[in-house]
């Protein structure tokens, strides 16, 4: 039987088990919409094709599937690119569907043409342009084998409408391979057996683990490993959750907004087990200077990550969750001697620089933004999903919010892209129903894609979104107070809508707090509510994150409170 | 650390974009390319890409394994060292008057080229060999005044096991 594109499509997302996606309707894709509203998919109508991808973002971290939108041509195409950017950063699967002119008016300038093939290219970890009707249903698999496998990534697959339009003989394809395309998930025994080696002679080790343990869900070989072998554990901003941040084992987050103890530990340590991650430079500042005293070990499935930015000792190719599995066998067999006593020295010194220079800030009679979350951590007992924007908001959130299990932080880490958190918040909302998710935001970022408080509504969502409202943006602020005398160039908000009014005018609740005492009952009121809730937090307009490693200075080097 | 040159050659989809998919790399990574040839194989759904690159040696292994991620290099190959046979290629039009034409013939029988293309004050010479050899020429014929030249950059082969 002959099927039109649309259909075809329909059929392998639901093959491929979609049962959500994100998007905004448009002339060339009008017959996708046509054929979608038929089929059981459910589709989340966004304001702005942004707010699609993040959302579909926030669905694949918190979901741990495949995110999908679908956008028209043109400025639809267009406005994916920064969610493209975010998710390919982050190395996040989605698979973005955008509407072509007719295949015989491409190159023409034709009316919401753009060559977003072209533009994606470097956003993506892959695009297509189908031109033949022929190749669809190996373009559709092709995408989410390659959005899902190896380093995950987004991929977008450009379709004009004509070739939606027409008709072929649908055949599907149950496997897919690429003769170029064979990630290494399995590591290499013999470099295995070395990191045993180094592990048993190492004095002050330390595992530096990233956003590779979440997306492989290795966190229990992570903890497994941690505990077994008494190595203390700092993450990166992605890695986040990949670790129970109430183990005992825990350092905190590393990087410039990293605590005093990780930062220090990593500029001590004499083995750096790094798993998972890419080493950014917001994590290792100074490169020169980065464990500079340690034999470095770097596991991750992405071979352009090992000694991109940073030399090692031992590399392995593999994907973390089988590595960190055979490791963890291979360490039960070997002999590791008294690890109680051989750590204790080292792990007393951690405890020294914890207790002597612990996260910190210091309370007045304005409403501190550390104290929001921390209070936001009590309530929710640590186990809302956490969302957040990007700038101070996002810091706070990943210094004071302690998380226990993967999926739960979700956050634009590597592009650092406001006006990701409420989109991603709608997204994670629709994956987890029952938990309680959270936008931690600023007065700047939110403003960027408020938009979606439409969506929330629309959908019965009920996102709570905490505003750290300081009347700036604060980390540039921050930026302008440390390092230019305090010219405040165009960081100062000087207007800003009435959060609470705005929350009722989208039909959701507003709540507001502006001293210390009121922050609790505005918080369980706010979280109590079966709605999408903008709780607007009148904080410290002056407060900085800290500590804070200057950029390009060596991460030992930290200002404190 | 020094930088080296190396030559890269690499099996490709023979499909629109991906040529530009290797050369977006180059540019948004701030990696340089020296010269680039590609065309068709035996196959025509395959193309061979060669490159080459002058870097120091971390950067050299970050380009291989950069190529070696893009979806559509499907077997990427450093064929720098003498394993490989090289040769470039270059169409030069050179001056040929009357006093020079001897001469000029002469060159071209000792570098074992050809002429290609006659006219009363020029000759157009077809040049093939290493990248050493068509320097070599390209210094013997300047005298006479090049008129223009186009090069293509190294081809490189790998030699079969013997």
């Amino acid at each position: 039987m002959e099927l039109s594109g649309a259909e075809i499509l329909i059929r392998v997302l639901k093959e491929e088990g979609v049962d959500t996606i994100f998007g905004f309707p448009g002339g060339a894709v009008i017959d996708i919409y046509d054929e979608l509203v038929r089929s059981d998919i459910r589709h989340i109508l966004v304001r702005h094709e942004q707010g699609a991808v993040h959302a579909a973002d926030g669905y694949a971290r918190a979901g741990n599937t495949v995110g999908v939108c679908l956008v028209t041509s043109g400025p639809g195409a267009t406005n994916t690119v920064t969610g493209l950017a975010s998710a390919y950063m982050d190395s996040i699967p989605l698979v973005v569907l955008s509407g072509q002119v007719p295949t015989q008016l491409i190159g023409n300038d034709a009316f919401q043409e753009v060559d977003i093939v072209g533009i994606t290219r470097p956003c993506t970890k892959h695009n297509y342009l189908v031109k033949d009707i022929g190749d669809l249903t190996r373009t559709l698999k092709e995408a989410f084998y390659l959005a899902r496998s190896g380093r995950p990534g987004p991929v977008l697959i450009d379709l004009p409408k004509d070739v939606v339009k027409s008709k072929t003989v649908y055949s599907p394809i149950k496997k897919v391979t690429l003769k170029s395309y064979n990630p290494t998930y399995k590591p290499n025994i013999k470099q295995l057996k070395k990191i045993v080696e180094l592990i048993a002679d190492a004095q002050r080790p330390v595992i530096f683990a990233g956003g590779g343990i979440i997306l492989s869900g290795a966190s229990e070989h992570l903890t497994a490993l941690a505990r077994n072998a008494q190595v203390p554990v700092t993450t990166s901003l992605m890695g986040l959750g990949g670790f129970p941040g109430t183990d005992p084992l825990w350092l905190g987050m590393i990087g410039m907004h990293g605590t005093y103890r990780a930062n220090m530990s990593t500029g001590a340590c004499d083995l750096l087990l790094s798993i998972g991650v890419r080493f950014d430079d917001r994590v290792t500042g100074k490169t020169d200077s980065f464990a500079s005293q340690a034999k470095i070990v770097h596991i991750d499935i992405d071979p352009t990550s090992i000694r991109k930015n940073i030399p090692v000792t031992i590399p392995v190719v593999g994907d973390c969750r089988s590595t960190l599995k055979e490791l963890n066998a291979m360490l039960t067999k070997a002999d590791l001697g008294d690890l109680k006593k051989k750590r204790k020295p080292w792990l007393d010194q951690i405890e020294e620089w914890k207790s002597t220079k612990p996260l910190a800030y210091r309370q007045t009679d304005r409403i501190k933004p550390q104290y929001v979350v921390e209070k936001l951590y009590e309530i929710t007992k640590g186990q809302a999903i956490v969302t957040t924007e990007v700038g101070q908001n996002q810091m706070w959130a990943a210094q004071y919010y302690h998380f226990d299990h993967p999926n739960h932080f979700i956050t634009s880490g590597g592009l650092g892209c406001m006006g990701f958190g409420l989109p991603a918040a709608i997204g994670a909302q629709l994956a987890c129903p029952d938990k309680t998710v959270v936008d931690i935001a600023g007065d700047g970022s939110i403003q960027m894609n408020i938009q979606e408080m439409a969506t929330a509504m629309q959908y019965c969502l009920p996102v709570k979104i905490v505003i750290l409202n300081n009347g700036y943006l604060g980390m540039v602020r921050q930026w302008q107070e440390l390092f230019y005398d305090k010219r405040y160039a165009c960081t100062d908000m000087e207007h800003a809508p009435d959060f609470v009014k705005l929350a009722e005018a989208y039909g959701a609740v507003g709540l507001r707090a502006t001293k210390p005492q009121d922050v609790e009952a505005v918080l369980k009121e706010g979280l109590s509510v079966a709605k999408p809730v903008i709780m607007d937090f009148a904080v410290e307009r002056e407060e900085s994150v800290y500590p804070m490693v200057p950029a390009g200075a060596p991460i030992t080097e930290m200002l404190l409170v | 650390m020094r930088e080296e040159k190396h030559i890269f050659t690499m099996l490709v989809d023979n499909e629109p974009g991906v040529l530009s998919r290797v050369v977006g790399l180059f540019s948004g990574r701030g990696f340089n390319i020296d010269s680039l040839v590609v065309a068709e194989t035996v196959d025509p759904k395959v193309s061979r890409i060669t490159l080459v690159s002058k870097a120091d040696q971390p950067v050299i292994e970050q380009i291989e394994k950069q190529l070696n991620k893009l979806i559509n290099v499907i077997k990427i190959r450093d064929l720098t060292g003498p394993e490989a046979v090289k040769r470039e290629m270059a169409l030069i039009c050179v001056n040929a008057k009357s006093d020079h034409r001897a001469e000029i013939l002469r060159i071209v029988d000792i570098f074992r080229c050809k002429v290609v293309d006659v006219g009363l004050e020029h000759y157009i010479i077809e040049v093939t060999g290493t990248g050493e050899k068509v320097a070599a020429l390209l210094q013997l014929l300047k005298p006479m005044g090049i008129k223009k030249i186009a090069r293509t950059g190294p081809l490189a082969l790998l030699r079969e096991p013997s």
